[in-house]
């Protein structure tokens, strides 16, 4: 009968209608929750961008500073360490640091020294094996794990090794170079980590 | 009941295979059917009937705010109260959903004393319905204690001494009390280890128990059939070919909508207060829980949150000391008993008429004043003591109580109506 | 007998429930929204003329309590990056109002202990939530209610906080006031007495000295300071309402959606 067809499709529209307006409410009040899941100010706040002093940092020293709760090293390269760089050229698994190049190496890092001013490396020191932090052996000379050592970093825990750019030497453990996070230069004498030159 | 085939389902569209398949091994139609599609409630349910669904809706609210909050809040004495400052200001959106679980605790107690009114009016309690009222007056039991464990949490000033006093009520209890409350505590005073405890129970121990309660409660309902506001059975009345009560209406669309509908016009008036008046006045968010708990200095004026002023006023109320039993002994018990005699109603009312259409007028007195007096002894409970108020509060707290044990005889001396033999509005 | 016993005692109990009946309204007040210590107050509170949305005057109170709170208060629970909701740019908040830490992202924290505080004058309480705890108005009526007493250990005392231990901060901005109380007297100079045959007194404050500001500067240095204690306890408070409004505005067309749902189907039920 018609009369029933005509209510049939008033209570369609109602119902559509209203389920429609019950599902953005639904959607609307999940956002909050799922939001709430997201980094906190607190977390903001610890995870901000570090900076770091280098003005007391002599030719050849290491400094350490944590930057969201990782080691980062900064390197003041003397020129034979710059030159040890380009001596284990060929010795290393990536020199052209061309694996994974958004993760580990940044623009400003994508050269022959893998930083922004040559005399100065800043790495993220956690191997890219399983996550220890490799100790500094930065002084060229023989060594117990490599006779002709340039000059990096070693990992106690699996053996790999690291040059002065940071990049993995070849048939070692580690699969990637150690990744440069994103810093940049305040003055001479201070950089910030964690922030990026605004372009 | 002999097994009959399952039949394929139809009428889902797309989804008959799915809901098959599931239906098979799974008694998917059989609960459907059941509890909402043939669960025939009476055509008649007004605005009391509410609550109920109502009630279910700021339980899952609770839960889900609660999961959220877990996710932030330290259950440590030393941080508590900042974590709780943390998910206000630092976490995203953090203040909205500590507002609706604070607002959400007030409601609940609002929902749930207007739903165990109902029952009062209608007598939903009467037989058969009489375990359904037992698992009723359990949630009740289980909830109270959920706001008492929830309410140290926040480690503020009132938390912290409200849960001291009450923990120290149990002391009060001959022999055992002392050690008793050493042993609720975990320590001498209320103190870290009281509010990790509490934490276990407020976030897991309760809620199951809740959850377990409400799920019975439900079964024990569904078994019976519902009551409505003019008392009568409809299963009475069943049309001789399909066995359907003749003023029974399938839950499913009929209540599914209109709770729809009450549940709409719930979340309105739940904004407006978690939106523009989250404090109420003091009433929800108390103004000395915004100071941090200090063990050394109790604040001036200690009064439990709203919904449990009543019975601290029967608490108070007790001044005299009976036989060899101390007062404040004395009010602990009468504070007891005057939640737990609850439990009694399906056996105190006598009256042939269950609801209050149909009953005389000393019932429906009766009722007045019960009601007049749990309001006064509410408002008194918020006050500091004073003898005016304790004369007030101890009139209010005799006639509370004979409300329930004068009920045998006037409800059976009452003149009542005739109950109709079908219902109507 | 018994029966009629028992029947009598009904208009006994009516008659007793009928003043409960009368004192019904009182449960009113469960409704009306009470501040918790009106029981206790005599003190009469002045409302707090404060704006949340007003950035300028919240500004000039962060200014204000930088200076003047935060040594030995803290504000442990506010990051100073969330001075930027009031429309300061990091930078405003690095050059002017961080004198406690290095971050902008860190607590508003000071160096000195509480233990430290509690031996040398007593405990000073974090501020963050005073003004939800107190109230804003309580905080407007105490700052203006300070005044010399020679009596007290620190030379101050307050109209709203008798035996305060802290003392007046903003003295140099206010100037110097004390207390005259004074027997109300009629045209014949006689001392005027109230029912019970107590002497009526009026207290008024007296400047004795001027401090750097006017009346009304001052006012308006403690109602900025007083609004940006307001904002600190709640800052989401203005995100709250303007939210509100929405959420109830779609809520109201859900309401109306539904209701119409509902009267559809009950078309069929007579």
């Amino acid at each position: 009968m018609s009369d029933k067809a005509e209510v049939n499709r008033a209570r369609r529209n109602i119902l559509i209608a209203t389920t429609c307006a019950g599902g953005a409410a639904t959607v609307a009040a999940a956002v909050p929750f799922v939001a709430s899941m997201l980094p906190s100010e607190r977390a903001k706040a610890i995870g901000a961008p570090v900076e770091a002093d280098i003005s007391y940092l002599a030719p050849g020293e290491m400094m350490r500073v944590e930057w969201r709760g990782q080691p980062v090293w900064i390197v003041h390269r003397t020129k034979e360490m710059l030159d040890a760089v380009k001596a284990t050229d060929d010795k290393v698994a990536d020199p052209k640091s061309e694996r994974k190049p958004s993760e580990l190496t940044p623009e400003y890092a994508r050269n022959e020294f893998r930083s922004i001013k040559p005399e100065y490396l800043v790495v993220v020191g956690i191997c890219s094996h399983l996550g220890c932090s490799p100790s500094d052996r930065l002084k060229a000379g023989a060594e117990a794990f490599d006779p002709e050592w340039k000059g990096g970093f070693y990992c106690p825990c699996h053996g790999s090794l690291f040059d002065l750019a940071g990049r993995v030497y070849k048939n070692k453990p580690a699969p990637d170079n150690l990744a440069v996070p994103p810093y940049t230069f305040l003055s001479d004498t201070k950089l910030v980590i964690g922030e990026d030159k605004k372009a | 009941m002999a097994a009959t085939e399952k039949q394929p389902i139809t009428g889902a569209g797309p989804f008959n295979g799915i809901l098959t398949w599931v239906d098979e091994r799974y008694p998917l139609m059989s609960t459907w059917k059941a509890h909402l599609a043939e669960y025939y409630a009476p055509k008649n349910f007004n605005f009391w009937y509410y609550f109920g669904s109502l009630a279910m809706l700021v339980l899952v609210t609770q839960i889900v705010t609660g999961i959220v909050l877990t996710m932030h809040y330290k259950p440590d004495a030393a941080q508590a109260f900042a974590s709780v400052e943390y998910i206000m200001r630092d976490v995203p959106w953090g203040w909205w959903i500590r507002y609706m679980h604070s607002t959400g605790a007030s409601a609940f107690f609002i929902c749930v004393y207007l739903h165990m009114f109902r029952a009062m009016l209608y007598g939903s309690y009467r037989k058969p319905r009489e375990l359904l009222w037992i698992f009723g007056m359990l949630i009740f039991l289980c909830l109270m204690g959920e706001a008492f464990f929830g309410y140290l949490l926040p480690w503020g000033q009132m938390s912290y001494w409200g849960a001291q006093v009450i923990v120290n009520l149990f002391a009060a209890i001959p022999i055992i009390g002392p050690d008793l409350a050493i042993w609720i505590r975990g320590d001498y005073v209320v103190s870290d280890a009281t509010l990790n405890r509490f934490f276990a129970f407020h976030v897991i121990a309760v809620p199951l128990v809740l959850a377990g309660l409400v799920a019975a409660h439900l079964l024990a309902l569904h078994e019976v059939g519902s009551n409505n506001p003019d008392g009568i059975e409809i299963k009475k009345n069943k049309d001789p070919k399909t066995g359907i009560p003749l003023d029974g209406i399938p839950f499913h669309p009929y209540y599914t909508v209109k709770d729809i509908f009450g549940v709409a016009v719930f979340i309105f008036v739940f904004a407006v207060f978690v939106f523009f008046a989250p404090e109420f006045g003091g009433y929800f968010l108390e103004y000395n829980n915004f100071i941090a708990a200090d063990p050394l200095r109790t604040p001036q004026h200690i009064a439990p949150v709203w919904y449990f002023t009543p019975y601290y006023s029967i608490l108070r109320a007790v001044t005299v000391n009976f036989f060899w039993i101390d007062a404040k002994v004395w009010g602990v018990i009468a504070m007891g008993v005057s939640v737990m005699i609850f439990f009694l109603l399906p056996w105190l009312d006598r009256s042939p008429a269950k609801s209050i259409r149909y009953r005389g007028p000393i019932y429906k007195t009766a009722l007045a004043v019960f009601v007049v007096c749990f309001f006064i002894l509410g408002y008194l409970g918020t006050q500091s003591v004073t003898e005016g108020r304790t004369l007030v509060a101890q009139i209010c707290t005799v006639l509370y109580f004979l409300f329930f044990l004068l009920m045998p005889w006037y409800t059976t001396i009452d003149k009542c109506q005739p109950e109709p033999e079908r219902v109507t509005k | 007998m018994m029966k009629r016993l028992l029947l009598a005692c009904v208009p006994f109990v009516m008659g007793i429930s009928a003043p409960g009946i009368l004192v019904a309204p009182l449960s009113l007040g469960l409704v009306v929204p009470l501040a918790a210590w009106a029981s206790e107050a005599e003190i009469r509170l002045e409302s707090a003329p404060i704006d949340v949305r007003d950035a300028a005057s919240l500004q000039a109170g962060a200014r204000t309590f930088v200076n003047y709170c935060l040594n030995c208060h803290s504000a442990s629970l506010l990051r100073y990056n969330r001075l930027r909701d009031i429309g300061l740019t990091e930078q405003q908040i690095k050059n002017n109002l961080m004198f406690t830490a290095d971050k902008v992202g860190e607590m508003m924290n000071i160096a000195m202990t509480k233990k430290d505080a509690s031996d040398w004058f007593g405990p000073a309480p974090d501020l963050s939530l005073i003004a939800r705890s107190r109230g804003s108005d309580w905080l407007w009526s105490y700052f203006r209610g300070y005044y010399r007493d020679p009596a007290s250990p620190t030379g101050w005392n307050n109209t709203v906080f008798l035996g305060v231990g802290m003392p007046h901060v903003l003295w140099e901005l206010q100037g110097d006031r004390v207390l005259i109380e004074e027997v109300s007297k009629d045209v014949a100079g006689l001392a005027v007495k109230d029912r019970h045959g107590n002497v009526i007194k009026s207290v008024r404050f007296e400047t004795v000295r001027r401090g750097t500001l006017s009346q009304v500067e001052y006012d308006t240095v403690v109602r900025d300071l007083v609004n940006f204690m307001t904002w600190m306890a709640e800052p989401n408070q203005v995100l709250r309402k303007q939210v509100g409004i929405w959420v109830l505005f779609f809520l109201a067309i859900l309401v109306a959606l539904s209701y119409a749902l509902y009267k559809e189907f009950w078309k069929d039920v007579h």
